[in-house]
């Protein structure tokens, strides 16, 4: 059932699949804000601001394309903790970002979590764990509530790199919605590396999506560093999941840049060179490139999008720094629904 | 799929001698006793549980043939009676184990059919599903670190445990680091109730194979010389330094899932009588006698002889005492245990 | 089968008991599902979904894959979009692959949400022994997850007890593990109020009034407990026997007020004694109450090793017996 691999690399034939330029535009930006606001994190950690930041570079096009095909107030979305691309593309403000970094008492887990573990049910975006896999039951569930009430024309879009493939949470996870034909999209961002753990490492074969057929699913593979063919895989399957098509397995083939967070130093595991050969097919200034010999905008309209995401981060680096931590007085709350002494009086 | 020989009625030895054939036969034959007699034992009030393996019978006596004793390791789960009588236990270790007694491999500890035998090459094991199939996985590391080539691991599963993460992680595992490791899972449609259709969106597990980039392969299991050529040449690669293989024996399980399970509420008579036409036991038999391999009288011969070991082995182990109370501290360490150190 | 005694109540056993309280859960409000191993046509190994799967359809009665990380993941998803799933591991023993869902998720959800995200979620399970399960169908659980803020764990030992407090439980907002000895389900009969009701989580029960020596347990125990305190009663002992019915939250007034009047205290629990429930309650005692103590708290509990054996022998000397449990009692009066 695997796909032929879709090869549209950003400088060959310009294939819109009905993306606007106004759309094309979008996804630039959200692109453009995702590194902008990494950047960011890595700057503050290395300032001692904040103590951590995780990075998604080279993520940039498939959560950009993939975002792009999410519905905004009927999907949900049940990402993992490099998915702040997704996560903007589907409506998450850069300040809330900021206030996730600083851990503030605003930021959505009021700063109870690492960074980029966001939850909100208005973006139908659903709490995020650092822990591999175990988000993907939880999709598989909400799917199946989507599905129990008959809520047709809704889908789950559940992401995840290519270490939590491993898991055995995504094994049952992927066998109960094949066997229930549940509506759900399982996005693999296959970014090649675990940590330092490399794909040789993790599989006995490269290919995620050749797992489908064991399911009895379809299998997708994709560019990852094309943002316009992710949003043309991650659509197509969204729909066959809307339309009681059944879970599809869509694997975005993207590469991690940075190290896997601010506390890694992944000079101690791959070579400079390497990194630097695929630096060589970087998405964002690739799709940048494509806009402009496409004439979607121009360079100053590209220089001025840049300008527009750094005002936005800078302020809202400002504002989210302004805000105050949780008080401590917080400690206890929200552990159940009521108020929590350890033991009942 | 492979050529399946009894339907057809022709006979493919793959190598098997006349000699091999019989002591498959008797393989089954026996495994079906054993297991009648642990169903009769409960039912008089003897023994508080028992498991069969009824259908599993040629699979599991093909399979123990492809088995190198004193050199492969053998990591099965609970329905594998005959897999383990083809490895070298004895009908006399099956009923201690039967009765709970103190001589039992696991001095009583365990439940009928969990049995752990190092001179065998089987490993223990427990009643969790997929639980053992890490550590049949990390078995096969330690043969491919130690450069023990020429040895490799079976290990067992039903069609149920597939669903398992653990089953996945082992499979994952494997493939990666190209261990001799054969995963043979007799694949026999029912998980105490739960059908295949709930288990799994597709019926067919060895597609399963391509996604760890191994080999897959799937067999009659009613056919126990197909399915001693097909675990065998498993074997064989995973011996010789060629990896992993997935390898799915179909069968069906005649009886309820255990003495405690009543099959009856989930599946009906018919389904089942319709699945015992293809009943491995007579229809080996039949094959062997068309081919002249045993006669008639032969074979009555080896029922009584069966019959026979089965009625001295439950004699004996009865007569052997239970384990004492003051055993169920033993072995909780090496050497003696206090949960506070004075 | 149930007996209707009187209008007002109905005999049954516990397997009963659970079994009506699901039942109505599943007639009163159609975002309640079972999801786990054999539930449906089986209608579970010890037939308390019997029939459920004809009434109430597969897509509410779920015959999961065999896979417990994911049942309980997959209840945790659900009951994050609205639904409230009560996800069954079919023994106790099979628990620890869904133990990351468990304490890893299910009990942080809210918490890492900052209350965005709920888990509303019951996860039943048939624990303990002396039912000749061997190694793995006789473990008792509640230790394992007792530590874990975020979960609330139940272990009720009468039938009318199991119908107030699952009905609770399905009520409850948050995760809630429902632990039922399977060696009470056909033991163990009752008068159990007809309607709907519920028994507050948190809150134990004295079932026997006495001065002189408190006996703090739940489960098949409490059973084993209060028969031989009932024996001890005719030779001049007076023993108040209370059953915790909840793990967690736990019942600290209750068990304060009753060592302070016997200014003695007895624990006595299946499950292991080392970090056991035993040493939870016993640790509050000595904080809140020593110096109203006339003797040295105890502790009756299982031995220290991994498992309780198959064999009669091994499996005789793993379990407690009223018996055992009076002479315990009668050296706790005299000392």
């Amino acid at each position: 059932m695997a796909l032929e691999r879709t090869e549209s690399k950003a400088r060959a034939a310009f294939e819109r699949h009905g993306l606007s330029d106004e759309q094309l535009v979008a996804m630039l930006r959200t692109m453009l804000m995702q590194r902008t606001l990494e950047n960011r994190g890595f700057q503050l950690n290395r300032q001692g601001k904040i103590p951590f930041a995780s990075a998604s570079e080279g993520h940039e096009a498939v959560q950009a394309g993939a975002a792009t095909a999410f519905e905004r107030g009927k999907d949900i979305l049940v990402p993992y903790y490099r998915d702040l691309g997704l996560e903007l593309g589907i409506g998450l403000e850069p300040y809330e970002v900021l206030l996730s970094l600083f851990a503030r008492a605003a930021d959505h887990s009021a700063g109870r979590q690492f960074p980029h573990h966001y939850a909100s049910r208005e973006l139908g975006l659903h709490t995020i764990s650092s822990v591999i896999a175990a988000q993907l039951p939880h999709a598989v569930g909400a799917a199946y509530a989507l599905q129990y009430r008959g809520e047709r024309g809704r889908a789950v879009l559940t992401t995840f790199g290519d270490g939590a493939t491993s898991e055995g949470e995504w094994h049952e996870s992927v066998n109960f919605a094949a066997v229930h034909r549940l509506p759900i999209v399982f996005l693999c961002e296959n970014n090649e590396w675990a940590i330092s753990t490399p794909l040789a490492l993790q599989m006995g074969q490269p290919d995620v999506y050749k797992r489908a057929t064991g399911y009895g699913i379809p299998g997708i593979v994709v560019n990852g560093m094309d943002p316009i063919a992710c949003y043309a895989a991650v659509r197509e399957a969204l729909e066959r999941a809307r339309s009681g098509g059944g879970p599809t397995l869509v694997e975005a083939k993207c590469y991690r840049f940075l190290s896997h967070t601010t506390d890694d130093d992944d000079r101690t595991y791959r070579s400079r060179a390497e990194v630097a050969e695929r630096r060589k097919d970087d998405p964002v200034p690739g799709f940048e490139r494509l806009l402009i010999e496409r004439a979607v905008l121009s360079e100053q309209d590209a220089e001025a999008l840049k300008r527009s995401v750094l005002e936005e981060v800078n302020d809202a680096t400002d504002r989210a720094e302004a805000m105050a931590y949780p008080a401590s007085t917080t400690l206890y709350e929200r552990v159940y629904a009521e108020s929590w002494q350890p033991w009942r009086e | 799929m492979a050529s399946t020989d009894i339907a057809s009625g022709r006979l493919e030895r793959r190598g098997l001698s006349d000699e091999q054939l019989r002591e498959i036969f008797r393989n089954m034959l026996l495994q079906r006793q054993l297991d009648n007699r642990g169903f009769q034992l409960n039912r008089q009030g003897k023994v508080p549980f028992a498991l069969g393996s009824e259908g599993h019978e040629a699979l599991q006596a093909g399979a123990a043939m492809a088995f190198n004793r004193g050199q492969d390791i053998l990591a099965p789960y609970y329905r594998d009676l005959g897999l383990c009588l083809g490895i070298g236990l004895s009908p006399y270790e099956i009923m201690l184990s039967i009765f709970a007694r103190a001589d039992d491999h696991n001095g009583g500890r365990q439940f009928p059919n969990h049995y752990s035998s190092k001179h065998a090459g089987l490993m223990s094991f427990s009643s969790i599903l997929a639980a053992h199939l890490p550590h049949a996985v990390g078995a096969a590391y330690a043969m491919k670190y130690r450069g023990e080539t020429g040895r490799a691991v079976l290990a067992t599963c039903g069609d149920g445990t597939t669903s398992e993460g653990e089953w996945h992680e082992s499979m994952n595992f494997a493939s990666v680091h190209k261990l001799p490791f054969v995963m043979l899972v007799e694949n026999n449609e029912w998980a105490i109730s739960t059908p295949l259709e709930k288990q799994m969106a597709q019926p067919e597990i060895w597609r399963r194979a391509e996604g760890y980039g191994i080999p897959g392969r799937r067999f009659n299991g009613f056919d126990p010389i197909v399915t001693y050529a097909a675990v065998r040449d498993a074997m064989d690669r995973a011996r010789s330094g060629g990896g992993p293989t997935l390898v799915e024996g179909t069968c069906y399980r005649y009886l309820a899932h255990s003495t405690d399970d009543n099959d009856m509420t989930y599946r009906t008579r018919e389904d089942v009588m319709e699945r015992r036409k293809l009943d491995p036991v007579p229809a080996f038999e039949a094959l062997l006698l068309e081919q002249s391999i045993m006669s008639a009288d032969d074979v009555a011969a080896m029922r009584k002889d069966v019959l026979r070991e089965t009625n001295e082995a439950t004699d004996a182990a009865e007569a052997r005492p239970y384990p004492a109370a003051a055993d169920l501290y033993a072995h909780v360490y090496e050497g003696a245990w206090q949960p506070w150190q004075s | 089968m149930a007996v209707v005694s009187s209008t007002s109540s109905t005999v049954m056993n516990n397997v009963e008991a659970v079994r009506a309280t699901l039942y109505e859960a599943m007639k009163s409000d159609d975002r309640t599902l079972i999801l786990g191993e054999d539930v449906g046509a089986r209608g579970n190994v010890f037939l308390i979904t019997k029939d459920f799967i004809n009434e109430f359809g597969p897509q509410r009665v779920i015959d999961t894959p065999i896979a417990e990380a994911s049942i309980v993941g997959i209840a945790v998803g659900m009951a994050m979009e609205g639904l409230r799933p009560i996800a069954e591991i079919q023994f106790a023993d099979f628990i620890y692959p869904s133990y990351n869902q468990i304490v890893g998720e299910a009990a942080k959800v809210r918490y890492r949400s900052n209350g965005e995200y709920t888990c509303p979620l019951v996860i039943r399970t048939p624990y303990g022994g002396g039912v000749r399960g061997a190694l793995s169908h006789s473990v008792s659980v509640e230790a394992l997850f007792y530590h874990v803020p975020g979960l609330k764990i139940v272990a009720p030992a009468f039938p009318a007890d199991v119908k107030g407090l699952l009905n609770a439980a399905i009520d409850d907002p948050d995760p809630v593990m429902f632990l039922e000895h399977k060696k009470t389900y056909r033991l163990i009969k009752g008068e159990v109020p007809n309607g709907h009701y519920t028994i507050p989580l948190g809150k134990a029960n004295v079932l026997k009034a006495g001065t002189q020596l408190t006996v703090v347990s739940y489960g098949l125990y409490v059973h084993w407990a209060l028969e031989a305190a009932v024996a001890l009663e005719q030779g001049g002992l007076s023993v108040e026997v209370v059953d915790l019915r909840s793990i967690r939250p736990m019942d600290k007034a209750t068990i304060l007020e009753s060592v302070e009047k016997t200014r003695k205290l007895l624990i006595i629990h299946e499950d292991n004694k080392f970090g056991g429930i035993g040493a939870e309650i016993s640790a509050m005692v000595a904080e809140e109450a020593l110096f109203n103590l006339d003797a040295p708290i105890r502790r009756l509990c299982g031995p220290d090793v991994p498992a309780m054996g198959y064999a009669l022998p091994l499996e005789e000397a793993f379990m407690s017996s009223p018996a055992e449990m009076a002479d315990a009692m009668r050296e706790m009066v005299k000392f």
